[in-house]
C-alpha cells in the first residue's frame, strides 16, 4: 500500500483523462488543492466537469483550468469573483449548474456514503427545484437531490501519515473532507507528510480509507480579502 | 430621520438573545456583530467555524482562517471547526437559531430574493438558499428602497427567489416589518418616519 508520491504529476499518473468528472475542495482560496489543480493543466486533461464551491480567481486556483479551456462544466454555489468565468459563461462556451452551498456540500458526502439521492427543503419554491422531484413528509415539501460520485477528488490537507490519514488546519478544511469522499479515487496534497504513527488517533479528520495517494509540497496560500483591524493605541 | 446603516445594524443587533448561535450575511448584517454588547452570541460562518472572532491586527492575518465572505478572521476560545457538510448540517437542521441576511426584494408573503439579477452579472447563490430554509428565524436587513426609489417590500418579488415564505421580520431604514399569515405588520418606526411617509415607501400591503 503505498500512497506517498514524489510530485503532483506523479500522483495524478494514470487517473486523469479527457471528459472525466473532478470533485475538488476549498472555499473561495482557502484550502484549496493549488498543486494538483497546477498538475492537470500540465497535463491539458480537458473537457472536465468540476464540482467545486467556486472557481478560484483569474489567474489561482481553478480559474487556472479556465484560462487554459479545460473545463467544459461547473457545478458551484458562487463564481463571483472570476471575471473570465462570467466571460466564457455568457458567451456559452462554459456550463454551469448552480448548486447551494450546503446542498453541494451535501451531495458530495452523500455520494461519497453511497447514499444516491437525499430529501431537502433547500430551494424549494425556487429555480433550483425545477425538473426535481418534490416530496411531503410531515406536511413540508422537500427536493431530491443526488448524491454526487466524482471520477476523482482533488483535496488539500495541512498533515497527511503515510497510510493518508489526513488532519486539516483552521477553516481550510472546508469542502475538503466531502470532496475527498466522493471520489471513486482522491489525490491528497497536504504541507507534510509525517511518518505513520505520528499523528493521534483521535485527531484524524479524514481516515486514509477515502485517501488514495498523497504528495508533499509548497503552498502559496493565496489569501483573497485581506482584512485586519488597527491595533489601539496603549 | 431614516435609520442609516448603523443603526440598522443596531437595531438588527437587537434580535439577538443571550446563548444564541448566529449566522450574520455580507453587508449590514456583517456590522451587526459590533453592537451584541454583553450577549452571549456565537457567530458561525458557514464555510465551517462557529465562534468567529474579530478581524485580524495587520501581519498577523492567517490564510488558512477566513470567514463566509472570504475575509481574514480570528478565532475565540470558543472556536470549533468543521466541514462543510458538517456546517450545512447544523444549518439545515435548525440548529442555527437566526440568520440576519441583506436582500434584494422581500415579499408580503415572506419571499426573499437575494442572490441573482436576469441578464446581469451572475455571482450564485451559496449558502443563502440553505440558510433560510433551515435556520430556526431568518431577519433581513435592507434599505426600503431601491435607489430608484421605489419599495423593495413588495406584494410579490420580482427577481428569481432564495426561499419562499421564509422571512419572519424585516428591518429597514424606515422600520421594522414582521411577516404575519395575515400579511406584513409594522412593529416599529425609525425615529421621525410617520407612518404615512412609512406606508407611501411601501408597495406591500400592511395589515
Amino acid at each position: 500500500m503505498k500512497k506517498v508520491y514524489g510530485t503532483a504529476s506523479e500522483a495524478l499518473d494514470g487517473l486523469l483523462f479527457d471528459g472525466m468528472f473532478i470533485a475538488a475542495g476549498g472555499f473561495g482560496l482557502c484550502g484549496i488543492p493549488e498543486l494538483l489543480i497546477a498538475a492537470i493543466r500540465d497535463a491539458g486533461t480537458k473537457d472536465l466537469t468540476v464540482a467545486s464551491n467556486n472557481c478560484g480567481v483569474d489567474d489561482f486556483g481553478l480559474g487556472v483550468l479556465l484560462a487554459s479551456r479545460q473545463i467544459k462544466k461547473m457545478l458551484s454555489s458562487y463564481v463571483g469573483e472570476n471575471a473570465e468565468f462570467m466571460r466564457q459563461y455568457l458567451s456559452g462556451e462554459l456550463e454551469l449548474e448552480f448548486n447551494p452551498q450546503g446542498t453541494l456540500a451535501e451531495r458530495m458526502r452523500a455520494g461519497g456514503c453511497g447514499i444516491p439521492g437525499f430529501y431537502t427543503k433547500t430551494g424549494v419554491g425556487t429555480v433550483i427545484a425545477e425538473g426535481k422531484e418534490v416530496k411531503t413528509f410531515d406536511g413540508e415539501d422537500y427536493i431530491l437531490e443526488r448524491g454526487i460520485v466524482a471520477d476523482l477528488s482533488i483535496v488539500k490537507a495541512w498533515k497527511a501519515d503515510e497510510t493518508g490519514n489526513l488532519i486539516f488546519r483552521k477553516t481550510a478544511r472546508n469542502f475538503n473532507p466531502p470532496a475527498a469522499m466522493c471520489g471513486r479515487t482522491c489525490v491528497a496534497e497536504v504541507e507534510e507528510i509525517v511518518p505513520t504513527g505520528s499523528l493521534d488517533p483521535d485527531a484524524i479528520h479524514l481516515p486514509g480509507v477515502y485517501v488514495h495517494r498523497v504528495v508533499q509540497g509548497e503552498h502559496e496560500k493565496r489569501i483573497e480579502q485581506r482584512t485586519t483591524r488597527k491595533k489601539e493605541a496603549v | 430621520m431614516p435609520w442609516d446603516r448603523n443603526q440598522m445594524a443596531a437595531r438588527a443587533a437587537e434580535e439577538l438573545k443571550d446563548g444564541m448561535y448566529v449566522n450574520l450575511g455580507i453587508g449590514i448584517p456583517t456590522l451587526v456583530a459590533n453592537y451584541v454588547g454583553d450577549k452571549d452570541i456565537t457567530l458561525q460562518s458557514e464555510n465551517g467555524m462557529l465562534g468567529m472572532g474579530p478581524f485580524p491586527y495587520e501581519g498577523e492575518e492567517d490564510p488558512d482562517l477566513i470567514n463566509a465572505g472570504k475575509q481574514t478572521i480570528t478565532e475565540l476560545p470558543r472556536t470549533a471547526y468543521f466541514d462543510s457538510a458538517t456546517s450545512f448540517g447544523m444549518i439545515r437542521g435548525g440548529k442555527i437559531a437566526m440568520a440576519i441576511l441583506g436582500a434584494m426584494e422581500v415579499s408580503e408573503t415572506g419571499d426573499l430574493a437575494n442572490w441573482m439579477i436576469p441578464g446581469k452579472l451572475v455571482k450564485g447563490m451559496g449558502g443563502a438558499m440553505d440558510l433560510v430554509a433551515g435556520v430556526g428565524r431568518v431577519v433581513v436587513v435592507m434599505d426600503h428602497t431601491n435607489k430608484h426609489g421605489e419599495s423593495k417590500v413588495l406584494r410579490k418579488c420580482t427577481l428569481p427567489l432564495t426561499g419562499k415564505g421564509v422571512v419572519d421580520r424585516i428591518i429597514t431604514n424606515l422600520g421594522v416589518l414582521d411577516v404575519t399569515h395575515k400579511g406584513l405588520h409594522i412593529v416599529e418606526l425609525a425615529d421621525g418616519v410617520t407612518e404615512a411617509q412609512f406606508r407611501s415607501a411601501t408597495e406591500a400591503t400592511l395589515v
